[in-house]
Parts: structure tokens; C-alpha cells; sequence
């Protein structure tokens, strides 16, 4: 194993295309060990693409893969220390919960009381213990979605891929998943490379998180980093509310809970940013209000807040009036002509 | 869509006259095996099972029946190897052509029988026969197996579209190499497809003829036999016996080829998995 800290996967130049489609156009990419790292990114941005070629079920048009300095780019998935959990499962249906865990260490010859043992430590990591004997079509999505988990980390690799794994589940189970996986990640330690088009998903579970768009990585950090200071347009309106402005022949960009709007008469505080404008728009939230804030000087904002004490009436009689925002110097991201000419 | 009840009864008596006139021959002639006279006469008069043993006796219809066996297997077996292969690539791989083998493949059933007869008849006759090459069970076998081949294929690639497509994925993932995640995942798959069209194919091979006239040679399988016998009127009870046996070992096989192929072989049903899905929640 890598030591903590040093590249466990490194990717140089990968590039993948399908007749005149570019999928992957040269992504160069490092994945710390033990990391649960993210790669977020629209439909059709490359991000599946990449992680099918770490698993190995396409082979990069050019490029290297590394996997703890290993170069696996041309290996079979079979060859290779990683295991998948796929957005549709693709558990084995003909075969039993327990036969489906054992089935990566029965083709690789363990023998079999060391295999019961190991699926059973796996069944009960992802709390189905018991479930040995069902078959698939007999378990809810959840529940399946436990088992492609148990499968796959059973075999101990060395990197675990997940194809937008909590895709096909509800909001609520979605939720509960998210804090399970990252509990289940902390525990055996394996490295996480995880392919979601969900920004919430990415922040909340994530070390760092690669932001994918038009087959290219716009931006890697960790997910405040990616939040707060988006390097580009299309983070800023990929990775929460597009809030982009044009000042001084510069482009910004303002996270819409940042900025506050001021109060008639109030003074607006000492040294923060301020401009006036029109309040085109109220939605209530219930938690919070977004106001959509049309500025004098040109460009539109969200402001969100937090209803401390307002009602819904209150709130929406806001709409059309007169206002200031302001916010603290610093809390706007400058974003990169070249970004952001996307 | 609400019908009228004048559309309902004709839709009923349409589709009762239809299936009364492809049956009614069948069961006539099924009927005929119990004929105790030597001349047909409709309607029969002196019912009987005599001839049963008699067509069961027979020389000729024990080694026609035998021959129809063999070749029916042998067709079935190279259908079976090669319609799996062949829709196995087709499903699994894309690439240059792929639409011109599935119609390659498919094009057997829609070309006249005496078409692929003749043309297998001079290809054995005339190029393959310098070589050593003649008529005889074996080109039966291969004649067959050219639209044996299809239904095979037709029954295997339907399962495989409708199997997940990161299956054969997952196992090599897993660590399984091609052999393995054959024998271990997609073969079990494709188990009940492959007898649904092994089934098939062996009822098209039993009952062919005309294929079978241009290939055979001096052997006789059943239906040629039948065939020949025809013109000899004192065997006409005997021909009508081997006619219902035919019909029989025609019917069982596509009966049993439905119901496998109406299986999905994705292991239990949703009638089984509608109450496990409640105990979700009682997951710890």
C-alpha cells in the first residue's frame, strides 16, 4: 500500500474517443490512498468514462493509469486490484446473496471456509446479515444496492469505483446511504473513487472532488474549496447557484447565503461591497428566502436567507422594492477568463 | 376501447374459424390413425388401434425414425454451439458488419426450402463431392443446421438482451476471466434460451423435407419416408399412424420451448419479491 499521502492512482493524459466524439480529452488526475474522492461532473462529461477505464472495461485511446505505481491502462479488469459497484447493481440473479459476495473469491480459488467467513464479516459490514440465502429479486433496491457493496469490498482491493451507486434509490434512503458509505469507507480504509452528477452527494461525502465538464477537469479541491471559490463559470453554476457578475471588466462570482441585503436606513458594514438594485423576484423556502435581486449596475444575483423571524406574507411583499446587497470583501471568486468563455 | 358486442362476436367467431382451419385438418388426419379399414373413408367407420403396432413393426419407420433422431440431434447440437456464439458477439461486441451477420443469420428461414436444397445439393454434388464427400446423414445433419441455427440464435439473443448489460462487467471485475464468467454467469443466463431453441430447432429438423430431399441421398428420414410410402395404398394406415406421431413429437417440444422461453431465468418472480421489499425497513 501506498504510504498516506503519496498518489495511489495517478492518471497522465488519458484521452478516450468515440468516432468524433471526444469522451476523455487528456485528463491528468492524482488519487491520495485511503481518499473518498469524487468525480462530479454533467451527463455525457467524461466522468464515467474515466472511472471505466480505471476498471478497465475500456481501454484509454492514449494516456496512463497508475495504480499504486503499477501501469494498468492496458490490463483486463480482471488483472487489476479494483472492484466496481455498478449504477444498476449487476448482482448475479441466478445466484444467492452469499454466492454473489463469494463470487470474487471463488474465482480467485479462496478456499471455501475462508470464503463463508469473509462474506459474512462483508454481509454484516453492510448490515444484511442474515441475507445470505435470499436471491436478488427477492431483496428491495436498498438492499441490493448493500449487497453490489459487500460484493465488491469483500475482495479487499485496492481501489473501490462507484458508478453513481445511490442513483436508482429514493431521497431519503439516498441520504441515509451517503452517511453509510462514507462510515463503511472510513472503517476498511480503502480508497473511494465515486462518479455522481449530484453536487450535494460530492460535498457532502467527499475529501476532494474533481469537477468534470466537456471531457476535461475544470477543478480539483476539497468541497469547500470547489464552493466556495469556483475556478470557473460553469462551477459556479454546476456546483450550486450560477451567480456571476461583470465588474471592472472582470468576472465574478458571489455564493447567494453570503450576501446580505440591507435594510432601509441601515448603514451597510465598514469596507464591504455594496450596490443597489431591484428585488425582481421572492421565493419562500420554508428555512430560507431566495431573492432574486436585479443590480443597477448591470447583472442579477440570488440572495438567500435565512427566515429568523419573517412569515411567508411578509417575506414576498418584498417583491419590487428598492434594496442594497452587501457583501464581505474576499467572499467573491474571480473566475478565470478562460473558464468562463465556455 | 369499448367494442360493440356485434364487433366481440365477430372478433370471437373470426378467431374461432381460424384456428378451426389449421386444425381441423390436423385432426383428421389424427383421427385416420384409427382407422381400422385399409381405405380412407370419412366418416370412419370402424375405429381401431391395430395399426399401432403394426407402423411400430415396420422396417422402414424404425430406421426412418431412427435417422430422424440422429439428424434432429445433430442439427440441434451445431445450432446450439454456433447460434450461441453467434448471438453471444453479436450482443456483446460492436463492431464493422454486425448488422450483416444478424441478417445473415436470420436469412435461412425466409429463403425457399428449395432454394438451400438445391443449392446444397450442388455444392456437396459438385464441389464437395470430388473431396470424398456423400449424401448421407451427415449432409442431412448440415442441411438442417443451417435454419436450425437461427432459432437458436433468436432465443439466446432475446435473453441476452433482456439480462443486464454489466453482468459478464461485474464478473470480470470480480476477477473472472472470459472462461469463468462464461461458465459461471453467462452461461446460466442463457440455460433455459438454449433449451427453448435446442427444443425448436430439433421439432424443425424432425418434420423437414424438403432440404431433407436435396441432401439426404439414399436415407430416409421419417417425413421422406412418409413421403414415398404415400403412393402405396396398403400403407396408407401406417403413414397415417407415423402422421400423429410426427404431429405429437412436433407439438411437445415448441409447448415446452414456449414456456421456457416466457421465462426469464432471472431467479425468483415478482410475486416472490413483493413482500421481501417490505422488510426493508426492518434492516437494522
Amino acid at each position: 500500500m501506498a504510504p498516506d499521502g503519496a498518489p495511489h492512482i495517478r492518471i497522465a493524459g488519458l484521452t478516450k474517443t468515440y468516432g468524433d466524439v471526444v469522451a476523455v480529452d487528456g485528463i491528468d488526475l492524482e488519487v491520495r490512498a485511503g481518499e473518498f474522492f469524487t468525480m462530479l461532473g454533467p451527463s455525457g462529461s467524461g466522468k464515467t468514462t474515466t472511472l471505466r477505464m480505471i476498471a478497465g472495461f475500456e481501454i484509454p485511446d492514449s494516456g496512463v493509469i497508475e495504480l499504486a505505481g503499477e501501469d494498468v491502462s492496458r490490463l483486463p479488469p480482471y488483472d487489476r486490484p479494483v472492484n466496481t459497484v455498478f449504477q444498476d447493481y449487476a448482482l448475479f440473479p441466478h445466484m444467492t446473496v452469499q454466492q454473489n459476495v463469494e463470487y470474487g473469491l471463488m474465482v480467485k480459488k479462496v478456499r471455501k471456509g475462508e470464503r463463508r467467513e469473509r462474506a459474512e464479516q462483508a454481509l454484516g459490514m453492510v448490515q444484511l446479515t442474515g441475507y445470505g440465502a435470499r436471491k436478488p429479486a427477492q431483496l428491495s433496491g436498498g438492499q441490493r444496492q448493500r449487497v453490489a457493496l459487500a460484493r465488491a469490498i469483500v475482495n479487499r482491493p485496492k481501489v473501490l469505483l462507484l458508478d453513481e451507486p445511490l442513483g436508482a434509490l429514493d431521497l431519503k434512503l439516498r441520504q441515509e446511504m451517503q452517511i453509510e458509505l462514507k462510515s463503511i469507507q472510513r472503517e476498511v480504509g480503502i480508497t473511494f473513487v465515486y462518479v455522481t452528477h449530484d453536487q450535494e452527494e460530492a460535498l457532502t461525502m467527499s475529501d476532494r472532488v474533481a469537477v468534470f465538464n466537456h471531457g476535461r477537469i475544470e477543478q480539483v479541491g476539497p468541497p469547500a474549496d470547489v464552493y466556495e471559490h469556483p475556478q470557473s463559470e460553469f462551477i459556479a453554476g454546476f456546483v450550486g447557484v450560477s451567480n456571476v457578475l461583470e465588474r471592472d471588466g472582470r468576472r465574478l462570482t458571489v455564493r447567494p447565503e453570503k450576501i446580505n441585503l440591507l435594510e432601509d436606513g441601515r448603514e451597510p458594514q465598514p469596507g464591504w461591497h455594496v450596490e443597489p438594485g431591484v428585488i425582481r423576484d421572492v421565493q419562500y423556502v420554508g428555512p430560507v428566502t431566495r431573492y432574486h435581486v436585479t443590480l443597477d449596475r448591470g447583472g442579477e444575483l440570488q440572495v438567500l436567507a435565512q427566515n429568523l423571524e419573517e412569515g411567508s406574507s411578509q417575506v414576498l411583499e418584498a417583491k419590487g422594492r428598492r434594496t442594497r446587497v452587501e457583501w464581505r470583501p474576499g467572499q467573491e471568486s474571480v473566475i478565470d477568463e478562460e473558464g468562463g468563455t465556455e | 376501447m369499448v367494442e360493440s358486442r356485434l364487433t366481440r362476436a365477430l372478433l370471437r367467431l373470426g378467431a374461432g374459424f381460424t384456428l378451426f382451419f389449421i386444425y381441423f385438418p390436423l385432426i383428421v388426419i389424427a383421427l385416420y390413425a384409427f382407422n381400422g379399414n385399409v381405405t380412407q373413408r370419412w366418416p370412419i367407420e370402424d375405429w381401431s388401434t391395430k395399426w399401432f403396432p403394426v407402423a411400430f413393426e415396420n422396417q422402414g419407420v424404425r430406421d426412418a425414425l431412427k435417422h430422424s433422431v440422429m439428424a434432429g440431434l445433430g442439427a440441434t447440437a451445431i445450432a446450439l454451439v454456433l447460434g450461441t456464439l453467434a448471438s453471444t458477439a453479436i450482443s456483446r461486441y460492436r463492431f464493422f458488419g454486425r448488422e450483416i451477420v444478424t441478417f445473415a443469420v436470420i436469412l435461412p428461414i425466409a429463403l425457399p426450402g428449395i432454394v438451400t436444397g438445391l443449392a446444397l445439393q450442388a455444392t456437396i454434388k459438385d464441389v464437395l463431392g470430388p473431396f470424398g464427400v456423400k449424401f448421407g446423414l451427415a449432409t442431412i445433419v448440415i442441411g438442417h443446421a443451417t435454419f436450425c441455427v437461427v432459432v437458436v440464435y433468436n432465443n439466446v439473443l432475446a435473453r441476452l438482451r433482456r439480462t443486464s448489460g454489466s453482468l459478464d462487467e461485474a464478473s470480470a471485475d470480480l476477477g473472472a476471466d472470459n472462461w469463468q464468467t462464461f461458465r459461471y454467469v453467462m452461461f446460466p443466463q442463457m440455460r433455459t434460451a438454449l433449451l427453448a431453441g435446442g427444443l425448436l430447432a430439433f421439432a424443425l429438423s424432425f418434420d423437414e423435407i424438403i432440404v431433407t430431399i436435396f441432401t439426404s441421398g439414399a436415407i430416409q428420414t421419417l417425413p421422406i419416408w412418409m413421403y414415398a410410402t404415400l403412393f402405396r395404398p396398403t400403407e396408407l394406415p401406417i403413414v397415417n399412424v407415423v402422421a400423429l406421431f410426427v404431429i405429437l413429437v412436433s407439438i411437445i417440444p415448441v409447448y415446452f420451448a414456449q414456456k421456457l422461453a416466457g421465462d426469464t431465468g432471472v431467479a425468483g418472480s415478482t410475486a416472490q419479491a413483493a413482500p421481501a421489499a417490505t422488510q426493508e425497513d426492518a434492516t437494522p
